[in-house]
């Protein structure tokens, strides 16, 4: 039997050219099997396992160490004003109308109306702060030094590790060593001392993302640790954990290739820069990008049910009849749904919930059908 | 007990051959969501792909280790996959296969040569 356990260790033979993060040490001692991912070696899992982790983490509250994640100062040298509008240039988003303290949820685009890299981004008063993609980051630093640095700073910040505390015990772990997140609502920022917190993640639970100086992020990570409701969660577990809450994840669910509207990120494309708002248009991308919220996308991405317990992995095949549709971006077993579960692109027509379609699965077609999602209700606090 | 280098497990039960995969396999894999078992009375190849087991992480395929006929699956890792892990060398068994020949089992190594290939 062929034991290949995860498909980013094929990346094994570039370990020389790998980062680590600044918790690496509390990691291998934790007992985390180490992979290449993105770059860096993580921990894709801890002794627990996988669908414990994942079950752990809707329950009580898991930590998993994002510092391989980019963060990004954009600190303007004329007013906040006119940084925001420069910043929505790059992408379908309302940034003007974010308030301070507040987060929203931003994508890159190009100018065929393709995806670059989703992100998340906060005013936080004089300035923006950014957390963006690890795969991604180089070429997103690069994207917005080449076009916002007439109006700010492009800061990377480095020397910062990035903890995510997620799950209905997230509040009550992190509010012991920062009493003032307990206030906090879904998408608020804040800065606490050293320590800035976001309330939001990339689970569908209540929770937090912690930006904290690297000199005191493995003391801050051991405190929570030592507490009972919190356990280390590997990159494993955090895949299932957003894929039943139906995020993508991008490089797979989400690219280039793929618009926002096609993605099904419709949410994401305020008012203020639709067709009729108060700053329509002027992003990359806009001219597809309106017309498909106009119109309508030739396909979807859509949540997939198959039938049985055979989970539909990425890259299988999608079918109606003889017709082939397209392919399955994300798929895999849902530990809190107990159910195989799976995302992918269909053409509109195809993506009515309830529509019964085929998966190709080790050349043998097997039921699937379109389904709502997220998979598993999300629990965010607002 | 016989092992192979695929980290399956042979056991011989009467005539037949009893055949699941190791607890490091199980442990290397991670928890096993679902097992495809091959059909009954089928005559397969030493290396046919018999059987594939998906693991939260991964699918990875269960190879016949000898020529022989499948005669008997364990039915109970269809409801409850997860047994491979809980007990690899006894409930989590995949298929039982009847050999014109057991003696083709003397190839495969011993549970101290197998633990040194692990190691």
């Amino acid at each position: 039997m062929p034991v290949c356990v995860f498909p980013a260790e094929s990346g094994a033979a570039l370990a020389d050219e790998l980062l680590y993060l600044g918790l690496n040490d509390l990691h291998v001692a934790l007992g985390g099997k180490m992979v290449p991912f993105a770059g860096y070696s993580m921990p894709v899992q801890y002794p627990m396992g996988v669908m414990k982790e994942h079950l752990h983490t809707r329950v009580a509250a898991g930590l998993f160490d994002v510092s391989h994640m980019g963060q990004v100062i954009l600190r303007p040298k004329g007013s906040y004003e006119e940084t925001a509008l420069a910043f929505e240039a790059l992408m379908p988003v309302d940034v003007l109308g974010v308030k301070p303290g507040r987060q929203r949820y931003g994508l890159f685009t190009n100018d065929a109306g393709g995806i670059l890299d989703d992100l998340m981004f906060a005013n936080r008063g004089d300035h923006i702060f950014v957390v963006v993609n690890a795969a991604c980051k180089h070429a997103d630093i690069a994207h917005m030094t080449a076009h916002l640095s007439g109006v700010c700073e492009v800061i990377p910040v480095t020397d910062r590790a990035l903890l995510a505390l997620q799950g209905p015990q997230a509040e009550t772990a992190l509010a012991r060593l920062v009493p003032e997140v307990a206030a906090m609502k879904f998408m608020d920022v804040g800065v606490f001392g050293d320590i800035w917190v976001s309330r939001s993640g990339y689970t569908g639970e209540d929770g937090f993302e912690i930006s904290i100086p690297q000199a005191q992020a493995e003391a801050f990570a051991t405190k929570l640790l030592d507490m009972p409701e919190v356990l280390p969660i590997g990159l494993g577990a955090r895949d299932s954990l957003r894929l039943e809450a139906g995020l993508c994840l991008y490089g797979h669910d989400i690219d280039t290739t793929t618009s926002p509207v096609e993605a099904g990120l419709n949410w994401a494309i305020q008012k203020a820069r639709r067709s009729g708002g108060a700053r329509e248009g002027g992003f990359a991308g806009a001219a597809r990008i309106l017309r498909e919220l106009a119109e309508g996308p030739a396909r979807l991405r859509v949540g997939l049910r198959p039938e049985g317990r055979a989970p539909m992995r990425e890259h299988t095949a999608l079918f109606a009849g003889d017709a082939a549709l397209g392919e399955i971006t994300s798929g895999g077993f849902g530990p809190s749904v107990e159910a195989p579960i799976a995302m992918g692109y269909v053409p509109a027509k195809y993506s009515e919930i309830g529509t019964k379609l085929d998966g190709e699965v080790r050349g043998k077609r097997m039921a699937v059908t379109v389904a709502p999602m997220p998979f598993q209700p999300t629990t965010y606090k607002r | 007990m016989k092992y192979t280098k695929e980290h399956e497990w042979l056991r011989v039960e009467g005539d037949l051959v009893v055949v699941g995969i190791t607890e490091h396999a199980a442990t290397a894999l991670g928890d096993v969501v679902f097992v495809e078992l091959p059909e009954v009375e089928t005559q397969v190849a030493e290396g046919d792909e018999v059987s594939v087991i998906e693991s939260v992480k991964a699918a990875s395929d269960i190879l016949a280790p000898v020529d022989g006929e499948i005669v008997l699956v364990n039915d109970k890792l269809t409801d409850s996959p997860s047994l491979v892990n809980e007990d690899p060398l006894g409930a989590g068994w995949f298929f039982k296969m009847k050999l014109d020949d057991l003696s083709v089992l003397d190839q495969f190594m011993d549970e101290d040569e197998y633990n040194d290939l692990i190691a």
